[in-house]
């Protein structure tokens, strides 16, 4: 083969990523559209009465259930993160970090269903019996998916402070300033844009995270108004539902599918937006 | 009063040692479990029989052949197309809009939650192009999933191969493609394999995409269009649907130390190859 022939070759391979997302946001967008247009956006996206054989779709309610355990997950999953991203990067000798960093990283090699299976055996009935109701709950979820996204907060929040210039914690100390000090008014603000995309990343696996949160999270239709509430998210209304749907009850599924789908992509764009800012 | 600042950074820093601890112990409490519970009843019998009365009993040869026929599809597929998009972007172009849509395409599908692939899979494969719930469409789905890790480690291992390898090949008169095929691709090897072998991983720990494209069938498949049940998923079903919580544990197991032994595998093979080329 001619030189350029092998070129183009290795360019359509090259699209071959590209290709798919385009693929996948044509086939979610032609799926779902229809729908959202034809019950009007605003019905769709506000109406929080969901009744696929009476034909009501509005996913009001799983829209503020996703938002709710997502910020919970964050509330967990951001503190935790950071202070192990810190301490590997900050304040552990370097054996120890070349320890710690790999195992937990093994965090994220853990299946969402083995997440979602022991939070049922553990979690549910420590919710249930101490702080009551159903167990299956809001609360389950967020302390579930706050854990899970650990793994992405804290490898990418390490490499963010690491690739912090150690002139800056030099000339820090130099000055007199604590350890602490240097990390908290030089070391972090330097690092800020890595750290917030660390969160935004996190973030997405939050949303876009399905088994866990269906074994954990009960699936009722209502919108919550407690955390001990069982909550529906978007994207457990798609796996609950996909398997027997059909016509328009599957239109809806996929129009679901569109308003996760473009949460996510906002949420990607954003962080690739503050990386670059960098 | 003010604190002396080197009384509140002991104080801090402890707090940040204590919340890594209890980050690590949350893995240990998962992993020892999970071996406790699970590991006991796994056995050579457990592996090779298949499971009776829907997993109640027997053992789980079904699932390990539909994950490894599955999984293997998806990297047969996925590797050309990501080491093929790593060797066009690394070797033939410069940075430019084109290589900035490719990695901007590849970032975004690494985003994409796996319902939203499993919706995809779903309706593409399975009804569109009729292939219904089954092997192919489950493997190809998986593909595009892991596209994104196969392209990243093997960009990154073909970069970490020194130029003057290709300097050394073009001066003895060698094509550029004679290079890249005889010099670069081996070197970058041990790269290369650490991606796949963290698709692998990846693709033996996700049941969302799975449950819509390659169904739950408990049969062995044969055919490429035959339905499986990978061991993800078959895990799911057990615990989700309380047939037995025995046999849920030790699926749990062999899943859990099948990923975690590949994850760690991989990374030691990153680690050599960084030090050989540092």
């Amino acid at each position: 083969m001619t030189s350029k022939g092998i070129e183009r070759l290795l360019l359509v391979l090259a699209l071959s990523s590209v290709g798919s997302l385009a693929l996948i946001t044509f086939f979610i967008f032609w799926e779902g559209l229809p729908l959202i247009l034809g019950t009007g956006p605003g019905d769709f996206l506000f109406s929080t009465h969901w009744a696929p054989t009476k034909g009501r779709f509005g996913i009001g309610a799983m829209i503020v259930s996703s938002v709710v355990v997502t910020l919970g997950a964050l509330v967990l999953g951001v503190p935790l993160g950071l202070a192990c991203a810190i301490v590997l990067a900050e304040f552990a000798p370097k054996r120890l970090k070349q320890v710690l960093k790999p195992t937990l990283e093994l965090l994220a090699g853990i299946p969402s269903v083995v997440y979602g299976f022991l939070g049922v055996l553990w979690l549910v009935p420590l919710i249930r019996e101490h702080l009551g109701g159903p167990g299956l709950s809001l609360l389950a979820a967020a302390v579930i998916l706050g854990i899970m996204i650990l793994p992405t907060i804290i490898s990418i929040s390490i490499d963010s402070l690491s690739a912090v210039p150690d002139l800056y914690r030099d000339g820090s100390l130099a000055l007199g300033a604590t350890r602490w000090q240097t990390v908290q008014r030089v070391v972090l603000p330097a690092a800020r844009s890595g750290i917030i995309t660390a969160i935004i990343l996190g973030m997405g696996r939050a949303v876009g995270e399905t088994m866990a949160v269906i074994m954990v999270a009960g699936n009722a239709l209502k919108l919550p108004t407690s955390l001990l509430d069982p909550v529906r998210t978007l994207t457990s209304n798609i796996a609950l539902e996909l398997g027997y749907a059909s016509g328009r009850h599957r239109e809806a599924l996929f129009a679901t599918g569109v308003v996760l789908f473009v949460i996510i992509m906002i949420l990607n764009l954003t962080a690739a937006a503050v990386t670059r800012r960098r | 009063m003010r604190l002396d600042p080197r009384v509140s950074q002991a104080v801090i820093i402890s707090a940040l040692w204590a919340l890594t601890g209890f980050t690590l112990l949350i893995l240990i409490v998962i992993i020892v479990n999970i071996s406790v519970e699970g590991l006991p009843r796994v056995s050579w019998t457990f592996l090779t029989q298949p499971p009776h009365d829907m997993g109640r009993s027997g053992g789980i040869f079904s699932t390990v052949v539909a994950t490894a026929y599955i999984t293997f599809l998806a990297i047969v597929v996925a590797t050309p197309l990501g080491v093929g998009t790593a060797i066009y972007l690394t070797e033939y172009t410069r940075e430019s809009w084109l290589t900035r849509i490719i990695r901007f395409g590849a970032e975004c599908l690494a985003g994409v939650p796996s319902i939203i692939l499993g919706l995809f899979g779903f309706v593409l494969f399975v009804l569109k192009l009729g292939f219904g719930w089954s092997v192919l469409s489950g493997g190809l789905t998986l593909a595009i999933m892991v596209l994104p890790i196969i392209i990243r480690t093997s960009e990154e291992a073909i970069k970490a191969v020194p130029e003057e390898y290709r300097v050394v090949c073009y001066s003895l008169g060698l094509s550029q493609w004679q290079t890249i095929a005889k010099i670069v691709l081996p070197s970058a090897l041990p790269g290369i394999t650490t991606g796949v072998m963290l698709s692998v991983g990846r693709s033996l720990g996700e049941t969302a995409v799975l449950l819509f494209t390659a169904g739950a069938a408990l049969r062995t498949p044969v055919s490429l269009f035959d339905s499986g049940r990978t061991m993800a998923v078959h895990f799911y079903i057990l615990a989700r649907e309380g047939i037995s919580l025995p046999n849920a544990y030790a699926t749990a197991a062999v899943l859990m130390f099948s990923i975690l032994g590949i994850n760690l595998a991989a990374y030691g093979l990153m680690q050599r190859l960084m030090r050989r080329f540092s």
